[in-house]
């Protein structure tokens, strides 16, 4: 294909799949919205005034980074894994495979679905936090570095499981057996080096704590580990993921036959 | 030219299937061409190695000259396809579904919008162009994939079934539309179970079973192979075994008789044969048409 012809290709897949976002944004966006809403005001407010300061800031204003990060998480995923199983589930995916659409660039449609959400959703609750407190942004760059990263990775993780899936029961098993305990115990509600130094080994195991702890570095110039090296991991993941995903895609393995 | 050529096409699925077992097929540029076979007999599978959703364990493929392996961009450009299933997104209006792969084949936004607006129109579609299409009754979508299929005007189109579930008036009406794009240039492709619509539509064809071709030909000439033609005759009583002997019967149903009028043999002699063995027919009507009397014939051998 022509590059005009390509990009008019990658257009029409993001133009779909945003349109679609927010046609059914009750389900896209809304939800998120909402439980982290409910996450500033239970653990923010409630808890948040007990905790006292964390890192140097309020713990309201400690856990913002966080919560952004979750929702980002959560709905790159989502989104890519329900749009791409639900697309082979459904057959229309067909149209994709049958036309000359490469297939770097059907994975960099589904990818950028993934990334417009979790932008849109992590854009929504920075929002909702600012009705809680005002969080400062020390590192604008690492801000949008991090949440491009995030969002990718997972996006990408979330085509890998919609590749292999075969049923609908397989696009909730990881989410709910592995990223949501990741996530939870990637530092969103506390600092790891307020852990035990046993308890910090094993949360470096944890790909999402570099994630987070490079976003919040983005807002508040601190962070556990070096942002760097949390860069550098997130983008060795990235790289990986989307080698085996282009692989799946040229073989057909969970997509043709 | 030929428009397609694929010679020893093999397709074995994992667990051990052997859809296709060695399959040789060409066809001509600007032909009506029919692939026909029982279900299961691997047309389908010889359809998605043509348009590359799945992919062949052996054999050589080639579209307009183009290989399949060296040029799989070109092969897909030429190529427009109809699916048996419904494959479209069923929320979307019929204009963005055919829009939307018109963008899929390098198709600017306002070149894909028009395109399907003048598709919509010349196949009655337009006062449905934005209603979700699962709206849409069965044959409106069948005209929406054969809509989507043309979208970036290809030179072979391919037709899967495309008036399965289709009333009589609605198919007449694609039986037109699909003669008028073929008379236009377009080389089509076209599986089907309704054989009239074969011997209405297509110059050329071929019957596969069991992953092989076993008759090939074009249809008159095949046609004028056929043995006989088979007949249901209705009696005005059971017949008994002498009667039965005398009008050859190869089954019996109450009064029904089906017997086969060999090549060259007429109903008045099968008539006056009943007549002579003491049987009344009443009534007398084709069992099948003659092109399913090949197709009967050639699966059963």
């Amino acid at each position: 294909m022509q590059v005009q012809a390509l990009k008019n290709a990658y257009f029409t897949m993001v133009r779909k799949e945003t349109k679609r976002i927010f046609r059914i944004w009750p389900q896209t966006l809304l939800p998120s919205v909402i439980t982290q809403s409910l996450y500033f005001l239970i653990f923010g407010g409630f808890v948040g005034a007990r905790v006292g300061q964390m890192g140097g800031v309020s713990y309201m204003t400690f856990i913002v980074p966080g919560l952004v990060m979750m929702a980002v998480i959560q709905n790159s995923y989502t989104n890519v894994v329900s749009t791409f199983f639900s697309a082979k589930f459904m057959k229309n995916l067909e149209e994709l495979l049958v036309s000359p659409v490469p297939p770097w660039l059907i994975l960099s449609g589904f990818c950028t679905g993934g990334l417009v959400r979790g932008a849109v959703t992590g854009g929504l609750v920075m929002g909702v936090s600012l009705f809680f407190t005002r969080p400062p942004v020390l590192h604008p760059w690492a801000v949008l570095l991090f949440l491009l990263l995030t969002a990718l990775l997972f996006s990408l993780g979330g085509f890998l499981n919609g590749v292999f899936a075969r049923k609908f029961d397989d696009i909730g098993i990881f989410a709910t057996f592995v990223l949501t305990p990741l996530t939870y115990l990637g530092g969103v509600f506390y600092s790891v080096s307020s852990l035990p130094p046993v308890w910090q080994m094993i949360s470096k195991a944890n790909p999402i704590l570099y994630m987070v702890d490079g976003f919040r570095y983005g807002f508040f110039g601190t962070s556990s580990v070096s942002p760097w090296t949390s860069a550098l991991v997130l983008s060795v993941v990235c790289v990986a993921l989307a080698a085996v995903n282009l692989r799946m895609l040229r073989t057909g393995k969970g997509i043709r036959n | 030219m030929e428009a397609i050529m694929i010679l020893g096409l093999k397709k074995t699925y994992a667990g051990g299937v052997q859809a296709l077992k060695g399959i040789d097929l060409t066809v001509e540029e600007g032909d009506f061409f029919a692939l026909l076979g029982a279900n299961g007999a691997g047309k389908t599978t010889t359809i998605n190695v043509l348009v590359g959703l799945v992919t062949k364990s052996e054999g050589a493929v080639s579209v307009f000259g183009l290989d399949q392996d060296a040029h799989p961009d070109d092969v897909k450009m030429a190529i427009g396809v109809v699916p048996q299933e419904f494959n479209f997104n069923i929320f979307e209006t019929p204009r963005d579904v055919i829009a939307t792969q018109g963008g899929y084949y390098g198709m600017s936004v306002t070149d894909a919008y028009a395109r399907a607006d003048e598709l919509l129109a010349a196949l009655g579609l337009s006062d449905k162009s934005g209603v979700p299409s699962m709206q849409l009754s069965g044959g409106m979508k069948r005209r929406l994939m054969i809509a989507r299929a043309l979208v970036h005007r290809p030179r072979l189109l391919i037709l899967d079934e495309p008036t399965a579930g289709v009333d009589v008036e609605l198919r007449r009406g694609m039986w037109d539309y699909l003669r008028a794009l073929n008379a236009a240039g377009t080389t089509i492709l076209l599986t089907t179970h309704y054989l009239e619509e074969v011997e209405q539509l297509c110059r050329n064809m071929v019957i596969i079973q069991k992953g092989q071709v076993v008759k090939a030909g074009p249809v008159k000439t095949l046609l004028a192979e056929t043995d006989g033609r088979r007949y249901r005759l209705t009696l005005a009583a059971a017949p008994t075994d002498a009667q039965r002997a005398a009008l050859g019967a190869e089954a019996v149903d109450g009064t029904d008789v089906t017997v086969t009028i060999p090549t060259g043999g007429t109903l008045d002699a099968l008539i006056a044969r009943a007549r002579e063995s003491g049987a009344t027919v009443i009534d007398a009507a084709h069992a099948h048409n003659r092109l399913e009397e090949l197709y009967l014939s050639t699966i059963a051998k």
